[in-house]
């Protein structure tokens, strides 16, 4: 009953893709209208958490490898982490505003973790390609957060935050578990099915 | 000419909106217009289109419809979005 890999890429890409567009709205709208119903507040921290949350199963069931268990499980903690943060200060119950660093370095973990873990060249398989073009996305991407953790009003940092979490979602949408890219295919990487 | 001044601005509200309101309206309608064109591009990855013979995650995990439905669902939340930001636009 175990779900196909890219089966769980959609689901999560689901998620991280509105995760995207609720970041990309609060950019738009600033941060004293998105605050003015406080569950709206709450919303993308919590989302974010719980994608935490949900990456813990994917860490236990898909084991074909010791850096997938790894990578998994440091998503899960590092988007644990960031979205407590960012919950903490929503609610006011964390004051300094470095914690705001939770999400650059939770983007710069993940980043890093899916280049560490894909052993394969760009264009070995999708699958390959997809990893290594999220791993540069991410810790490129964790750029826009960092900025914006300083620079709080700035739409640059916060809308292409948001951006680089819809194309990340769009990259994981494109995830197949044996499938070419460009054409390109290795022998070594199995039969492409649908 | 208070009250003919806030009338003027709720006119202005209801007949047009600001190009911020208009960008949160329209992030749910583009994904599922995503949706939507993935759709017809790759039809076979609706399942619900030939369900015979399929696994049990094909059916339940189709990446079109959950595009649409994470557009749906944002579209829900914008209205209330775009309300508080034409609040804070009319003060």
């Amino acid at each position: 009953m175990q779900p196909p890999a890219e089966h769980v890429h959609w689901l999560f890409a689901t998620g991280i893709l509105f995760l995207g567009m609720l970041l990309v709205a609060e950019a738009i709208v600033g941060p004293e209208v998105w605050r003015r119903r406080k569950w709206r507040a709450y919303l993308w921290p919590s989302l974010l958490f719980g994608l935490g949350v949900f990456m813990w199963p994917v860490m236990v069931f898909f084991t074909n490898s010791t850096i997938h268990m790894l990578a998994h499980s440091s998503w899960a903690q590092m988007m644990m982490v960031a979205g407590a943060a960012e919950l903490g200060l929503v609610s006011g119950k964390l004051k300094s505003r470095y914690w705001k660093l939770a999400v650059p370095v939770m983007l710069a973990v993940a980043g890093s973790a899916f280049l560490i873990h894909e052993a394969n060249p760009w264009l070995y398989s999708r699958s390959a390609f997809v990893h290594h073009l999220c791993g540069w996305m991410l810790l490129i991407g964790a750029l826009f957060p960092l900025g914006a953790a300083f620079k709080t009003r700035s739409l640059f940092f916060k809308a292409g935050y948001g951006l680089v979490v819809v194309a990340v979602s769009v990259a994981l949408f494109t995830s197949r578990d044996v499938a070419p890219v460009f054409g390109h295919l290795s022998p070594s990487a199995g039969v492409a099915h649908r | 000419m208070s009250q003919y001044v806030t009338d003027l601005s709720r006119i202005r509200i209801r007949t047009g909106r600001s190009p911020r309101a208009l960008a949160v309206l329209s992030l749910g309608p583009l994904a599922m217009l995503a949706g939507v064109v993935w759709a017809f591009v790759q039809p076979w990855r609706l399942t619900l289109l030939h369900p015979y013979h399929q696994g049990f995650w094909w059916l339940v995990v189709e990446p079109p419809i959950l595009v649409v439905l994470a557009g749906v669902v944002f579209a829900a939340i914008a209205a209330g979005i775009v309300h508080d930001l034409e609040e804070a636009e009319a003060e």
